[in-house]
């Protein structure tokens, strides 16, 4: 009974989200106020019709109803209830369902928080996320119904894929969601500008916060998908340039570009059709992501074939989306001439070579990813592109980009003085060099990448405290610099942060493979790891052997780690449970291999210098993004309108 | 400089600019393009010699064997109409076992031997990586057209 009112809810939720849609969209293009009044409520009733629909597919899943097929696939009666409840959006069809319950949770957001927006402007922003609920909804009704019924019922359920049974797997998922559908609302945004032809500077202050807070969950999103992958696949690597990663990280690309560009429409009215464009785009690749990702096509073009109805839809909505959104564009750009003018160095300038760099970046990976794709399509052969083609590529198209990181915002728009900014910068140059030379020779070894980013990452450190220092020379405090000033300069700091942490532990990083038996002793990077033996432990689904060592430190005291190898009981799956001691300066990493004879085991053991310092930069990312979206001034435009 | 000038001047920059990092960008790619062979392809020397690639297909039963020190390894790879024999030096993915698909990066050495610097199996038991899957499914309508 639940499933089916679930899928009820599902039809209900599709029927408001046409309504939603289609007359708000009508009244703002013909002045109907009538039918643009019907955007709010629409969007309201459609939120609480997918909440229902979602609230019944968990409670399928924590009561264990295996006749649902979702259930029986992705669940186990055994599997602890927590992962049960996250094994809901563990499937194709969950996922999607999720994206959807997102999307309606934006719009509900968009329709209560968008009273200082013009009636049109906020009727055509909800109408356009409705035709977006509308795809993804049908795309759930009729192709990938989660409530689906199975028949026979199964005695059990094959469980969630023990990968994902982790507590990064908790929050990645609907943290990368908010971030992809949370550029629906910047595109919703654009689009509605598209339409009005009223492209302008307050359309642009209306849409940074939403873009920035998207922007902010997407970088936790990734952070936490990259944290996951180091604990959970047992080879202590953080990013592999695999697709999926990629996918995930091409709309933050863009979507990083699009809150730089947003930032000069904003304040100097000029990249109107520029940053339209990213905005179209950032949206287009998180679609892209979702649909890479999920509808089975990176594991093989021919899965992907085999359900033709889905296929043909994603290439549809995908198709329908891009192509009507660029055309569109084509349409009404020429009409976006932008007045003002700036010099060669200035920090219009500078904002735009960000944007050059980062869509170049954008572009290889992108190239990188489908490639491989479209070849297989075409039959031509198999091929993968390796991580060393994203390195020799990414890495250095990023070395200007953090240069000029520290340059932008010390530079005053429309124009400046360079050699007025070399005089400024000058002792924060030598510190930079000095330190690119001593922290590579201290940490034992010189390696060129190294250097290169620490002296980048003390240039961009300096760089904000020169920010900090300039803004204070007139007196004030540290509270009352504005958020949005404090959210940029804590994003640029966690990047200096993270470009240590990245350098760190890929010039430094040691790693070796053991066989060990009880009482063996092993050397890693100064550690002195002996092997004290394996017990078997039952868990809720799994059975495992655990390793147990202890780790002596060239100085400081003794302590244990213990790591895990688990066989599944549903599947029969085994899976590597690392042990982690986690340190400021260094993680000791150690996973369990395979046992070769009794009581005698392969270890892996793992040095892996200052890589907390990337999951720390990443949340203080966030939050600056956070913080930046939360400022005064966006606040200070609706209380002027309930003034008013 | 005349606005014209300047304009010119940008262009040419921004011409420039991008010529190098599409040059950067062509050159990465077509030297770190890895190409998938299946053991029949290998056998018939269709692998290149002097580069990396990937091989894949079933890890033959009863063919993998383990070095005294434990950690290098000797197994085939088959597509059931062929098979290469690999090493491998490493600890291998939770999913590797006999009788399941197997994918390795490696090179081709002079004595017939295929040296794995990775070898993946993929994240759920019932899933076969793309590539070993198509090796076996070619070997077999090879086979097949040889019956008839």
């Amino acid at each position: 009974m639940i499933p089916e009112l679930g899928f009820f809810a599902l039809i209900l939720a599709l029927s408001l989200a046409i309504i939603q849609s289609v007359l708000p969209l009508i009244g703002a293009q013909t002045g109907n106020a009538r039918f643009m009044a019907v955007a709010r409520p629409a969007a309201r009733a459609q939120f609480l019709f997918v909440v229902l629909a979602y609230a019944c597919l968990v409670t399928s899943f924590l009561l264990n109803d295996f006749s649902v097929r979702n259930v029986a696939t992705n669940s186990f009666s055994q599997l602890p209830a927590v992962y049960r409840f996250t094994a809901s959006w563990g499937s194709h069809e969950g996922s999607m369902l999720l994206w959807t319950l997102i999307l309606a949770f934006w719009t509900m957001a968009v329709s209560v928080l968008s009273r200082r927006l013009p009636e049109d402007m906020a009727a055509r922003v909800i109408g356009i996320m409705g035709l977006i609920s509308v795809g993804f909804l049908s795309f759930s009704i009729f192709t990938s119904n989660p409530f689906e019924r199975l028949l026979p019922v199964p005695m059990d359920g094959r469980d969630l894929n023990p990968l994902l049974q982790d507590p990064g797997m908790v929050l990645h998922p609907p943290m990368l969601y908010m971030g992809y559908v949370g550029f629906s609302v910047a595109f919703a945004f654009a689009i509605a500008a598209l339409l009005s032809g009223k492209l302008d500077a307050a359309w642009a202050r209306w849409s940074r916060p939403w873009t920035t807070v998207a922007w902010g969950f997407l970088t936790a999103g990734i952070a936490l998908g990259s944290w996951w992958a180091y604990v959970e696949l047992g080879w202590g690597g953080w990013w592999f340039w695999d697709p999926t990663e990629n996918a995930s990280f091409m709309p933050w690309l863009a979507g990083t570009a699009l809150i730089h560009s947003l930032a000069v429409t904003e304040k100097r009215g000029v990249f109107k059709a520029w940053t339209v464009l990213l905005a179209i785009t950032a949206f287009s690749l998180s679609l892209l992501g979702t649909f890479l990702v999920r509808s089975g096509v990176l594991s093989s073009v021919h899965a992907f074939a085999t359900d033709p109805s889905r296929g043909a839809f994603i290439l549809g909505f995908l198709a329908v989306v891009v192509g009507g959104s660029l055309l569109l564009f084509a349409l009404r750009a020429p009409a976006m001439a932008s007045g003002t003018r700036f010099s060669a160095f200035s920090r219009e300038s500078l904002l735009l070579m960000n944007n050059v760099v980062l869509v170049s970046a954008l572009g290889s990976v992108l190239l990188g990813t489908l490639y491989p794709l479209f070849l297989d399509a075409l039959g031509m052969g198999k091929i993968s592109v390796g991580a060393p083609y994203f390195n020799a590529v990414f890495v250095p198209l990023m070395v200007p980009a953090l240069f000029l990181m520290a340059v932008g915002p010390l530079t005053r728009w429309k124009g400046a003085s360079l050699p007025e900014m070399v005089v400024r910068l000058r002792i924060a140059f030598v510190v930079a060099i000095v330190a690119a030379v001593a922290v590579p020779l201290a940490a034992g070894e010189f390696k060129p990448w190294v250097s290169v980013s620490v002296g980048l990452a003390v240039w961009i450190a300096y760089g904000v405290a020169l920010g900090f220092r300039e803004r204070l020379k007139h007196g004030g405090s540290l509270r009352s610099l504005p958020r949005g000033f404090w959210g940029m300069q804590l994003a640029h700091l966690s990047m200096a942060i993270g470009i240590v942490g990245m350098a760190m532990v890929s010039g430094y990083e040691d790693q070796r493979n053991v066989k060990m038996a009880v009482g063996d002793t092993a050397q890693l990077a100064g550690y002195t790891f002996t092997f004290k033996g394996v017990e078997v432990i039952e868990g809720p689904n799994y059975r495992a052997a655990r390793g147990h060592l202890t780790v002596h430190p060239e100085s400081g005291s003794d302590f244990a780690l213990s790591a895990e190898k688990r066989i599944y009981n549903a599947g029969g799956m085994p899976m590597t449970e690392a042990g982690i001691d986690y340190g400021v300066f260094r993680d000791i990493y150690v996973a369990m291999g395979e046992e070769i004879e009794p009581q005698v085991w392969t270890v892996q053991l793992f040095y892996k210098p200052f890589i907390d310092w990337l999951w720390f930069a990443a949340g203080m990312m966030a939050l600056g993004g956070f913080l930046a979206a939360s400022d005064r001034r966006y606040r200070v435009a609706l209380k002027a309108k309930d003034a008013a | 400089m005349k606005p014209r000038h300047k304009k010119l001047l940008a262009i040419t920059v921004g011409v420039a600019v991008l010529g190098i990092v599409v040059a950067l960008v062509l050159n990465a790619f077509s030297s770190n393009l890895v190409f998938f062979f299946s053991p029949t392809e290998v056998v018939q020397g269709k692998a290149p010699k002097d580069r990396a690639f990937r091989i894949g297909g079933l890890v033959e039963m009863g063919s993998v064997q383990r070095s005294a020190d434990g950690m290098t390894l000797r197994f085939k790879v088959t597509d059931t109409a062929e098979s290469i024999a690999v090493t491998y030096q490493g600890v291998l993915p939770d999913l590797f076992k006999e009788g399941k698909g197997a994918v390795a990066e490696g090179r081709m050495g002079a004595d017939g031997l295929f040296t794995a610097s990775t070898v993946l199996a993929k994240h759920d038991e019932n899933y076969m990586p793309p590539e070993a899957a198509s090796a076996i499914e070619q070997a077999q309508k090879a086979k097949a057209t040889l019956k008839e």
